[in-house]
């Protein structure tokens, strides 16, 4: 037996024989038109006649755009229609093309194989010295190398290069993040009466108009009537869900026993995972769940999580009815809603660390 | 006429190579082998559906609006007349109803940007199992890993353009993420955001890295692989006259001018045909974003499964205990930072380093050029069929809530399941893939030392029956002896003969342990000697056995015979 001798750390291309011999290319079987001029005719015109395709579908696709081109644009089914018909054009243009050169090729263009050599890639040990030496020159020219050091010319160009980039990141990136007011994330809209609005006409609510078991997508009043740009990023923060409850299935959570109204409750609807609206209320089990990974929440008992990856309970919006019947917030949020964040427990100007902690599971 | 043609012709060759010496170039590459096979074409669909981008691209960008400043909609499309949408939102709607063809090419762009990213990883996944990132490859294979990165950051910045309530969703989701990862979330995202998310910076950002950024980084990357396969030369199959030190195959021009490049039709006739047929993306239904409503069965573009399916399989309470913790004061979202930063960084790190891993355990420093039968290597095999089974399980888990419809489950159960099946089946897919491999490679060996079987039965005189075996011809053979047989690494001792540790020592017992897992189990090839032993053996048999299955033949010819005889005479 031949040891093999591709193994245990060796420089060169060895073939894996294992001592058989190489028995060189197979027989090459001549297709049906290299022998038969007729096969050979045959070819040629089916390449023709794909090509010819490419032709029509070329037509049609420039048809449909000018035949088609006063459809209703207010129709969704009118324009899907023309765009169907410029796009099977174009699809005949192209696979006409694209056939009739592959066909071409297979059937008529040389199919025997040919061999070419390879070569090590490793550069030739000449030329490796001969690079190495260059490289020594150009560092003696520069005096970097060789006999003067000049290492004070090296280590101030060393330093003037790491921090000169500086000089354009501190300004670029300094100013991407606008005023960097990272404890914006603690305030949202709501604060003591601001009245419970409909998303998304901004219709007040009455305790009255809640029933038992209705679910109401909640903003603050108000909302609605800031400018667009600030309007999404507070929508963003302040969207509520606002749930009835039957009194008795309501297990009220402690020091919040007054944030609720007779089985009305309202919680933050940014889901504490990575931030969805939590938009998914199931009337039977009270269990609120989120779209994008699952995570459920019990809305019968301070919103804790029952499954899925988030770990906090959804924030609670503290609130009351005003003299008019209207339900009014009491506070904003008395921790950051939303999910988690480094220093989310911290320094809120407003927010004490320890209101924030939440009941276990 | 012709000659003219011709002068005409040489006259411009001559005029261009004077001032390029252009010559010398074509004389290179005209003539270029490359072997033919069709799992080859899987990195041409890569390369051709990013120039479709580049080409569909171009002419959205002509009337996109990366803009994030309020309008009220006042185009054709009655169900939005009046809405409040950004710039971006209300232009995607023009381009797509206004503009006729417009949904054609948006649609175009879609399906080719899945297309994409899909080639890449099929194509990784050939050059993974044919072992065809070894040396001198291995840098090459980073190259091409770094491209499959930047297809997920153009597809999800490109995602997220047309501003409507699913994208918009999709980069909560990522300002989520970023928000959880300790110490510099919050201001990574109020960089990115230009301050609190949304903010109005966001979509000219994106835009700028999905247009010119990322493609600009992907266009020289590409350049970058394929001159490395030109400089590398294209590696091949196993087979008869192939080795490492050639290559056979068909010259550039013309065969694969017109091969490549029809296919480049091929390709992009095969993308125009599903983009009219198939809507995708109807931003129309969805609406403009706002944060407030989501609706269920909502997916990101299926790329970007594998991270849903993580978050979503990764529990906020384990056994009781809370995956996120609050330390001195401050949060630390495991659940968050575990599934979306960590684990993929750990699976993208491993595929990105996986050539050194290998060439550890084998110690060859030899260029490698004819390509391995994944059987050959059951390890790695093994290993590539485990993250793929991962890999998948993560993209149905990023589905569940479809999956959970479509087979009436409940979607607890699904993620339940998928908790466990994500430890389990990765290994025990590694366990059979590798078996397997052992045994195709058993039969192999079967083969070439006792043919193939013919299906002819004959009789001995003195009662045994035997099957005739033909034997395998010269290139049957040499497919299935030539591999590389490497056995575990030796390693020299930890000290030396005056008893002094040696450096390194630990590396290297890592290496051999690494080799051990690779090499310990191996089915050797077989020897000329094993095959002329066997000839030798069979060679008479399969001879004598040929001469009785004649005469079998024509036994059994005489017997039909006489029954039919006897038959006719008895229906008569
Ligand atoms: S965002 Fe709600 S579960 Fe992930």
């Amino acid at each position: 037996m031949s040891a093999p001798d591709n193994n245990h750390e060796h420089d060169s291309t060895t073939d894996p024989a294992n001592g058989h011999e190489n028995p060189g290319l197979p027989y090459h079987r001549p297709r049906r038109a290299d022998q038969d001029p007729k096969a050979d005719k045959k070819a040629e015109r089916q390449v023709a006649a794909l090509f010819g395709i490419s032709i029509l579908g070329t037509v049609i696709a420039l048809w449909a755009y000018f035949s088609m081109n006063d459809a209703d644009p207010g129709e969704v089914s009118e324009i899907q229609q023309v765009n169907m018909w410029i796009g099977l054009g174009l699809f005949l243009a192209m696979i006409g093309i694209g056939l009739g050169a592959i066909h071409w090729a297979k059937s008529l263009m040389r199919d025997h194989e040919m061999v070419e050599e390879r070569h090590e890639l490793r550069s030739s040990d000449e030329s490796r010295e001969g690079a190495i030496q260059h490289l020594k020159d150009g560092a003696t020219d520069s005096g970097l190398g060789g006999v003067k050091r000049r290492g004070v010319l090296k280590g101030s160009l060393i330093t003037a290069l790491a921090i000169a980039p500086l000089a354009v990141l501190v300004p670029q990136i300094g100013n991407m993040g606008a005023d960097w007011n990272v404890s914006k994330f603690r305030h949202t809209m709501w604060g003591p009466g601001v009245r419970l609005a409909r998303d998304p006409d901004g219709a007040l609510i009455r305790a009255a108009d809640v029933t038992i078991g209705s679910v109401f997508h909640v903003i603050p009043d108000g909302l609605n009537d800031l400018d667009h740009h600030y309007l999404l990023q507070e929508k963003a923060k302040a969207v509520v869900l606002l749930v009835r409850l039957d009194p008795q299935d309501l297990n009220l959570q402690e020091g919040r026993e007054d944030w609720s109204f007779d089985g009305i409750v309202a919680y933050s609807k940014i889901c504490t995972h990575v931030g969805c609206p939590v938009a998914l209320y199931e009337q039977q089990t009270h269990h609120l769940l989120c779209p994008c990974h699952q995570s459920t929440f019990d809305v019968a008992n301070g919103a804790k999580v029952v499954f899925g990856p988030a770990k906090r309970p959804l924030p609670q919006l503290p609130i009351a009815v005003d003299d008019e019947g209207y339900i009014v917030a009491q506070a904003d949020f008395d921790e950051p809603i939303g999910p988690s964040y480094w220093d989310r427990l911290k320094g809120g100007d407003s927010v004490p660390a320890d209101t924030s902690e939440e009941g276990g599971h | 006429m012709g000659a003219k043609l011709d002068r005409a012709a040489s006259g411009t060759a001559n005029y261009v190579d004077e001032r390029t010496s252009i010559g010398g170039f074509v004389k290179f590459f005209a003539r270029k082998i490359f072997p033919d096979h069709w799992s080859f074409m899987l990195g041409e669909i890569a390369l051709y559906s990013f120039i479709i981008l580049l080409l569909s691209g171009v002419f959205l960008t002509a009337f996109y609006v990366p803009s994030m400043t309020e309008v009220h909609y006042e185009g054709p499309f009655a169900t939005m007349h009046g809405v409040e949408m950004t710039e971006a939102f209300a232009s995607t709607l023009k381009t797509s109803f206004e503009v006729p063809g417009g949904l054609l090419i948006r649609q175009i762009h879609h399906w080719s940007a899945l297309l994409f990213i899909a080639a890449i990883l099929v194509h990784m996944c050939r050059v993974f199992f044919t072992g065809a990132f070894r040396k001198p490859r291995e840098l090459n294979w980073l190259v091409g890993f770094t491209l499959f990165v930047l297809g997920l950051a153009a597809g999800f910045t490109g995602y997220s353009l047309p501003d409507d309530v699913l994208s918009g969703n999709g980069l909560r989701i990522i300002d989520g993420i970023i928000k959880g990862v300790p110490l510099i979330g919050t201001y990574t995202s109020y960089w990115l955001f230009g301050g609190e998310y949304p903010g109005v910076d966001i979509i000219p950002r994106l835009f700028t890295a999905h247009i010119l950024l990322v493609p600009g980084l992907i266009l020289a990357l590409i350049a970058l692989h394929l001159f490395l396969v030109f400089l590398h030369k294209h590696t091949q199959y196993p087979g008869g006259g192939r080795s490492h030190r050639n290559v056979v195959g068909l010259p550039l021009f013309p065969v694969y001018t017109a091969k490549a490049g029809g296919f480049f039709f091929v390709v992009f006739g095969i993308v125009a045909l599903v983009a009219s047929v198939f809507t995708i993306n109807p931003v129309w239904n969805y609406g403009p974003y706002d944060p407030s409503p989501v609706s269920a069965g909502t997916q990101p573009d299926w790329y970007i499964l594998f991270v849903d399916g993580l978050l979503r399989m990764w529990p906020g309470w384990l056994f009781g205990l809370p995956t996120e913790w609050e330390l001195w004061g401050y949060t630390l979202s495991l659940n968050i930072i575990l599934p979306a930063v960590i684990v993929p960084a750990l699976f993208f790190g491993i595929i990105a380093l996986y050539p050194w891993i290998e060439a550890w355990a084998t110690g060859d420093r030899g260029e490698k050029h004819v390509l391995d039968r994944p059987r050959n290597v059951p390890v790695r095999t093994g290993i590539g069929v485990a993250f793929i089974v991962f890999y998948v399980l993560l993209v149905i888990e990023g589905s569940n809530d479809i999956v959970a419809n479509l087979f009436h489950l409940s979607l607890n159960d699904i993620t339940i399941f998928m908790q466990w099946a994500i430890f389990l089946l990765p290994p025990l897919a590694f366990w059979i893939t590798k078996r397997i491999c052992l045994g195709l490679q058993r039969k192999d060996r079967e083969l070439v030392l006792h043919g193939h079987e013919t299906g002819t039965i004959v009789r001995y005189e003195h009662g045994e029956y035997v099957e005739v075996h033909e034997p395998l011809d010269a290139q049957e053979t040499w497919l299935r002896v030539s591999y590389e047989n490497y056995t575990p690494l030796e390693i020299e001792p930890e000290r030396n003969d005056h008893g002094v540790a040696r450096n390194g020592y630990r590396w290297d017992r890592f290496k051999q342990r690494l080799s051990r897992f690779y090499f310990e189990e191996r089915i050797e090839p077989v020897t000329p000697a094993e095959l002329e032993a066997a000839r030798h053996h069979h060679g008479g048999a399969s001879a004598h056995g040929k001469s009785d299955a004649a005469e079998a033949e024509s036994a059994d010819k005489r017997l039909d015979a006489e029954w039919n005889e006897l038959d006719g005479d008895a229906k008569k």
